[in-house]
């Protein structure tokens, strides 16, 4: 999986950590929402990630927005939009730290994810080829001014007119 | 009959209608580049078609049995003269001079190349049009009444709340990926002409107790495979929390609407398998937890938009002393006249149905030449201004009825005069097996061979108003389930098989056409169409509508109509 | 792949203008009477292969195999009558689409 911040490729300190695999010490690891405890119980000074479906209920995570630095939340496929409704709602129950967009997106998608509320997102490695860097770049630099009031993006058309008068 | 057109005024009136600022020119002209990229990576291979699909999909680009088609969005069905214009000039220079106008107020060309199609998105971007989400699993266009801004029955324009809605639903960053489309239609009359009860979310604006604008919100209606009537989710929803409305209805739908299977991903699925009461509880959760005053519009923006569409200065001394005149004169004209108006508001002023169902010719195809013309009438005869209407048929909406004459008389000269608004020779087609690649069968034909079986003028006005739609396949885009007489066109042992359902309705006592018996074959159609209205006439009292004679004397009633000689002899 | 009970010839759109394609034996044709008949499970097997490739090369889009017919004059007529139209054009406009073009056409 190759993760994308602002546009670059960029180095990834999170892992998925594996199903049988045991808890390392010092690394950031995401994990499914059904071993969050495991992590509380285990000694540890690396940071915690919940790996989260799209279907997940934001009631569901919400008792551990102190514990964890980072939320994934799946795509399955690009054209599968359940995660950008879940991201809105996860920033509107007051998370604030980072948010990872999980899966096969396009970059034509990158601007309508941050606007949605994430941070970065993790693609991969086949989609990566064919899709490089410099596409990402091209979007995250071409993000404008939208029609929506309320996406966290290059501001809305609407207050922009306001301002205008 | 010749006439030299009058070339239009340089002070050709600008037609009631949203125009762009500086934000929304560049927004589109901003799409365009993003889809000239978007060609150029499909070609090079940067995107495999699979990647390239969505997005070829919301810039309205579809892939047919003969070639690409694109669906331009025409937004409420309006038009200005000047945007019928380029559609003529992008009818002859990128396709095969004609396009055809369909049941959601757009238009459809059949021939565009892929590689022109960056530049056909241009040239409508240089008029203020595009063609984005008309296709997709996205909000579509939103559609409106098609007499919005003219007819005397109307509370308020649903076009503004339309226009409104168009630019909240364009590129939305969370809504662009949904379990499949999502269509959103407006009416503000008493008289619902936009089939608010058979469309995702429907909205009627409405007065409460103390006098205030209002929306009724409707959602989960929808045709296709399981036509279904909407049910009102609120009833009175203040007019400043429309957009933070829609954005819950939209995000409960994002969530839960299914995406296992793509003929149950639909808004009225998830209306009906979660029951009405729960739904609406969901939705007003939501509702009550989004950031409303960061979601809506302010009211100055939405009077910034109302103001566009306030309507032409009407003549108040507008006679009709020429209108009867000619009437007396001419008994041709007489006859459209009876048949193609509809009462304005204004004293003096004339609705004109304009019709593109001439007696065997293509449902809702319209050649460069004719649009052009309509262009000529809309600039002398209307303000400037068309529309679509979702029966495909264009609308001229503000004409002096001192006017009709000489406008009836150019529309004559283009083959665009048919005097049959609304009557059994008015049919809805879908364009069928003849242009689609999800059609199972053939509609033009049927409606062609149905409408030279009722040519007669006479005949027509005897049996008066009635709705006569075709659907070449379930997904029912001729709307066949919400037409008096419905025909959907099927597959049966390798050949095309036609049934016909009866009694559907597509206003306010909105109705499910129902299946009146096995299919026929194509030729069987037109004899029991025949049928079917010999029994209507029989059975009518007074002036009732079929719809009214259906519901009164029920459908066996009708089975008769089916018998017919078969092939070896026999009879059904 | 469904059982192979008909011979078979494979169709497309081209990719950057929209027209309806068959495999001919050098290459994609506009005409679909001189196209490559598969005969056998294994010569169908290898066309659809072919398809996928000139998919995947960005030639053309939708490429899947057709049952066909051999008719009177020895060229292939596919058996559905969508197919058959795809082969024409729109039936209410014969001066569009391969019907205008092509010299010879016959009914649905």
């Amino acid at each position: 999986m190759v993760l994308i911040s602002e546009g670059y490729f960029s180095e990834n300190c999170w892992s998925l950590l594996g199903d049988g695999e045991a808890w390392p010490f010092e690394q950031d690891v995401i994990v499914p929402l059904a071993r969050v405890h495991e992590g509380a119980n285990v000694l540890r000074k690396g940071r915690l990630g919940l790996l989260l479906p799209n279907t997940t209920e934001v009631a569901d995570v919400v008792p551990y927005f102190d514990q964890v630095a980072l939320l994934a939340v799946q795509f399955p496929a690009f054209s599968d939009g359940r995660g950008f409704s879940l991201a809105r709602q996860l920033r509107r129950a007051g998370f604030k730290k980072e948010l990872r967009a999980f899966g096969p997106l396009l970059p034509d998608q990158y601007a309508s994810a941050l606007a949605c509320g994430f941070n970065t997102i993790e693609i991969p490695d086949d989609r990566a080829l064919r899709m490089p860097q410099a596409q990402w770049r091209a979007a995250y630099q071409a993000r404008d001014v939208a029609y929506q009031r309320g996406y966290a993006h290059a501001g809305s058309i609407l207050d922009r007119r306001r301002a205008a008068k | 009959m010749n006439i030299a057109v009058t070339p239009p005024r340089s002070n050709a009136p600008r037609a009631a209608m949203y125009y762009y600022d500086t934000f929304d020119r560049d927004f589109v002209n901003e799409r365009v580049a993003q889809f000239r990229d978007q060609v150029q990576r499909r070609v090079s291979g940067a995107l495999t078609e699979e990647e390239f699909r969505p997005h070829r999909l919301m810039n309205g680009l579809y892939l047919q049995l003969h070639a690409y088609m694109l669906r331009i969005a025409i937004p409420y069905g309006t038009l200005a003269s000047n945007q019928m214009r380029q559609l003529a000039m992008i009818a002859d220079r990128w396709d095969r001079g004609y396009g055809h106008f369909t049941t959601r107020q757009n238009l459809q060309f059949n021939w565009p190349k892929l590689a022109d199609v960056p530049d056909i998105l241009q040239a409508l971007a240089e008029v203020e049009m595009h063609a984005i989400q008309t296709s997709g699993n996205c909000i579509r266009n939103v559609t409106a009444d098609h007499f919005s801004g003219a007819a005397a029955d109307e509370i308020e324009d649903p076009r503004p709340t339309a226009e409104l809605i168009r630019q909240w639903s364009t590129a939305h960053p969370e809504y662009c990926y949904l379990p499949r489309k999502f269509k959103v239609a407006v009416t503000g009359s008493s008289n619902d002409r936009a089939a608010v009860l058979l469309h995702d979310i429907g909205l009627r604006i409405v007065r409460n107790e103390a006098g205030e604008i209002g929306y009724s919100v409707i959602a989960g209606g929808g045709l296709g495979r399981t036509p279904m009537v909407g049910k009102v989710v609120r009833d009175f929803l203040p007019r400043e929390d429309l957009l933070a409305y829609l954005a819950a209805i939209l995000s409960v739908y994002n969530r839960y609407g299914r995406r296992d299977n793509k003929y149950k991903a639909r808004i009225k699925i998830l209306v009906h398998e979660t029951g009405l009461e729960e739904i609406k509880a969901d939705i007003e959760a939501e509702f009550a937890a989004l950031d409303r005053s960061g979601t809506n519009a302010d009211p100055e923006e939405f009077a910034r938009i109302a103001a566009y569409f306030a309507p032409p200065e009407f003549d108040a001394a507008a006679g009709t002393s020429i209108f009867e005149a000619e009437k007396a004169r001419n008994p041709e004209f007489a006859r459209f006249a009876s048949t193609n108006l509809a009462t304005h508001k204004a004293k003096g002023y004339t609705i004109v149905t304009v019709s593109t169902k001439p007696v065997g010719g293509v449902p809702g195809d319209v050649t460069s030449a004719q649009m052009r013309v309509l262009a000529d009438a809309a600039d002398l005869y209307s303000s400037g201004e068309l529309r679509i209407s979702h029966e495909q048929n264009v609308i001229l909406p503000h004409v002096r009825l001192d006017d009709v004459f000489a406008l009836w008389q150019l529309l004559q000269t283009a083959g665009l005069a048919t005097a049959n608004a609304g009557l059994i020779t008015d049919i809805i087609a879908c364009p069928g097996m003849d242009y689609c690649s999800l059609a199972t069968a053939r509609a033009i034909p049927i409606a062609q061979d149905i409408s030279k079986v009722f040519a007669d003028p006479e005949r027509q006005k005897l049996i008066g108003k009635l709705g006569i739609k075709i659907s070449g396949c379930i997904n029912a885009c001729g709307h066949h389930h919400i037409a008096a007489i419905g025909i959907l066109g099927l597959e049966k042992s390798g050949r095309e098989s036609y049934q016909i359902t009866l009694g559907g309705d597509p206003t306010f006592s909105a109705s499910i056409g129902e299946r009146l018996g096995p299919g026929l074959e194509a030729h069987e159609v037109p004899q029991v169409i025949e049928h079917l209205v010999e029994i209507y006439l029989a059975e009518r009292q007074g002036d009732e509508a079929f719809i009214d004679t259906y519901r009164r004397i029920g459908q066996a009633k009708f089975k008769p109509a089916l018998e017919r000689e078969v092939e070896d002899g026999s009879h059904l | 792949m469904a059982k192979f009970k008909h011979p078979q010839i494979l169709i497309a759109n081209h990719l950057l203008d929209g027209e309806v394609l068959f495999m001919g034996k050098a290459g994609w044709l506009r005409d679909h009477r001189a196209a490559v008949v598969a005969t056998s499970e294994a010569e169908a097997e290898a066309l659809l292969a072919l398809g996928k490739a000139e998919l995947a090369a960005n030639k053309v889009v939708d490429a899947y195999l057709v049952d066909i017919a051999i008719s009177p004059d020895g060229h292939p007529e596919p058996i559905h009558y969508r197919e058959k139209l795809r082969t024409l054009g729109p039936s209410v406009r014969l001066d569009l689409g391969k019907q205008a073009t092509n010299t010879e056409f016959g009914d649905i």
